[in-house]
């Protein structure tokens, strides 16, 4: 089965039920299955084939989930990126993925448009909204490139369903995400890794066609991606938004679209319960809320548990190398608060020790494998990343998932969360590769040193902080460190706050070390 | 008014990373201008410079997403 096969048997099932629900926006299953056949032979005919990749930057819109299948259908693999991206790291992402097209909006034009225009592999860009800027921009730098606007390309034409050749063992998508290099890697997902993972997810949840569910998680993000994916399998209506920036409005939206299900991250359910009000209202439509990226506080699950009392809660552990590992049963959250359950429907997981052996006795921390038609292929292009996380595993055939995480497993088979191997910093749900922070750290000139770690914070989960020496009689601030990242490095990245050093402690070796930072700081 | 929570949102929000100053019509959402952080740090702004208190229920678009409808909502507090 093609991951676009679940749009195409909901279109034909449920035409006119409401599939996407966008600020001013609705669009039926039937509409939104339209515009994706026209796309993907708008595609086609500029010359995107098989297997290529289409990069799409956009934010949460019907444009982008449109896109996702419009690209599949054209036999091509999508690549939704983050749309607060900076122009640096799409050159390098168009570039390390060799995208043939790129699907964007006119407002994401002062960041799009010069890496469009030096992309050596790109053929065609489709921009939405105001063409006139874009179009006058290409005609004078890139006079080559097809340039569509998404009217010409999505809302005109043939609506049939294109002729195709993809089968399930094809990429469907690549999702970058942070490495411990600094530079992104990006994640090669087949249509059957996500056909599987949308299948045991909407199992444990139990989703019906009446299901509505309310994302504000960027669909570059695999947890918001998968919203849209799963509503296309159960026939559900996906209601975006493009932020959380108005958590009451997000709030009032809820209501009046009688919204059943809401994904959340820790961030957000902070948030949520420093709003009084909300504990007068009543959410009598909201079945469940799930919440990954990193564990609940126990004081947020009482919380939540306090304003929504009528919903489940699913506590969940993922990553985007195989999309999602456990979840914990809503009933067992009273017994087992802090755990995130058991591996989903079709999977299996198991903890090894440093030597590779698998450990039996309970409550032992050790590396967490996953094993299960949705771990991903590996990383684009990335043969030595790949074989470190992807090892061989019982069957002479397969790879297992090696995941970096360490956990404990109690005697009835409870997943603990201990901690990563690696320093890689989760803050807003996102990992932040400390790496590619200091990176854009050290292309400031006055900076001689610097090093990133993740600090405890309320809201964030975790928040980025930066540890910077500067030149001798330097007079740069914290503020003007932190503009500089801010025009270099996406938002969930930029560092909270700058700690001025003399020095930072080193190794033996004298290579930056910073287990005595991180210590320090639990200090304060 | 607007003028001070425009500088407020260039020097402390943005920390002066902007190209070019935000325009009163901007919206904070569309343009990507302020995350959800940085929203709160404005809600407290507004609460300390003119000595008004948002509620909960207060903070959704009408009233907070630009300079503009920022502006109009304050004074509106200030005056009510």
């Amino acid at each position: 089965m093609l991951l676009q096969e679940f749009l195409e048997n909901t279109s034909s099932r449920l035409p006119e039920k409401t599939a996407l629900v966008a600020g001013r926006s609705r669009l039926t299953w039937s509409q939104v299955e339209a515009r994706a056949n026209r796309l993907a032979r708008a595609l086609t005919a500029a010359g995107v084939g098989y297997g290529d990749r289409v990069v799409v930057l956009m934010d949460n819109s019907p444009e982008t989930v449109i896109s996702i299948f419009g690209i599949l259908k054209a036999d091509a693999v999508f690549v939704v990126l983050n749309p607060t991206i900076k122009t640096d790291k799409l050159a390098y992402i168009l570039d390390n993925c060799r995208a043939s097209a790129l699907i964007t909006h006119s407002g994401k034009w002062t960041t799009a448009g010069g890496p469009a225009a030096s992309a050596g592999s790109l053929r065609a860009v489709v921009v939405a909204g105001d063409t006139e800027e874009p179009e006058a921009f290409l005609r004078e730098k890139s006079p080559s490139l097809i340039m569509l606007s998404w009217n010409d390309a999505a809302e005109n034409g043939d609506d049939s369903i294109p002729p195709r050749r993809a089968i399930d063992i094809d990429l469907a998508s690549l999702i970058y995400t942070s490495g411990t290099t600094g530079n992104p890697k990006g994640v090669m997902l087949t249509h059957r890794n996500m056909v599987s993972a949308s299948t045991s997810i909407t199992t444990y949840l139990e989703n019906v066609e009446d299901d509505i569910i309310l994302s504000v998680l960027p669909l570059s993000f695999d947890y918001g991606l998968y919203q849209a994916i799963m509503a296309a399998q159960f026939g559900g209506t996906l209601v975006l938004e493009k932020s959380f920036l108005f958590p009451f409005a997000v709030i009032d939206l809820m209501k009046k679209e009688r919204v059943t299900g809401f994904p959340i991250v820790p961030t957000m359910s902070a948030m949520l319960l420093q709003i009084e009000k909300l504990r007068e209202m009543s959410f009598p439509d909201l079945r469940y809320l799930t919440n990954t990226a990193a564990a609940l506080p126990v004081s947020h699950i009482l919380g939540l548990q306090e304003i929504f009392p009528d919903a489940a809660i699913y506590s969940m552990y993922g990553l985007t190398e195989c999309k999602r590992v456990s979840y914990l049963p809503p009933f067992e959250l009273g017994t087992r608060p802090t755990s995130v359950g058991k591996g989903m429907p079709n999977e299996q997981v198991y903890l090894v020790d440093e030597d590779d052996n698998v450990i039996t006795d309970p409550d032992t921390p050790g590396e967490l494998v996953v094993r299960g038609a949705n771990v991903m292929k590996g990383y684009w292009e990335l043969p030595e990343e790949t074989a470190r996380m992807l090892r061989p595993g019982p069957y002479p055939w397969e790879k297992v998932l090696y995941t970096g995480d360490l956990f404990k497993m109690d005697a009835e088979g409870y997943l603990y969360f201990v901690s990563r191997k690696d320093d890689i910093i989760k803050s807003r749900g996102e990992k932040v590769s400390p790496k590619e922070v200091e990176s854009a750290l050290y292309e400031i000139p006055d900076i001689v040193e610097a090093a990133v770690v993740g600090v405890e914070d309320g809201i964030l989960g975790q928040a980025v902080k930066a540890f910077v020496v500067l030149k001798e009689g330097s007079t740069l601030t914290e503020k003007e460190i932190l503009a500089w990242c801010m025009r270099h490095l996406e938002d969930f990245m930029v560092p909270k706050t700058v700690e001025f050093m003399d020095s930072l402690p080193k190794t033996s070796s004298g290579k930056i070390t910073k287990k005595g930072l991180g210590q320090e700081m639990k200090k304060g | 008014m607007n003028d001070k929570i425009r500088t407020y949102i260039m020097e402390n929000i943005l920390l002066g990373s902007a190209d070019h100053p935000i325009a009163d019509d901007d919206s904070f959402l569309e343009k990507g201008i302020i995350d959800s952080t940085g929203i709160l740090e404005l809600v407290a702004f507004v609460e300390d410079e003119f000595a008004i208190e948002v509620e909960d229920e207060e903070l959704i678009p009408d009233n907070f997403d630009s300079i503009g409808k920022l502006a109009a909502y304050t004074e509106m507090k200030i005056g009510g």
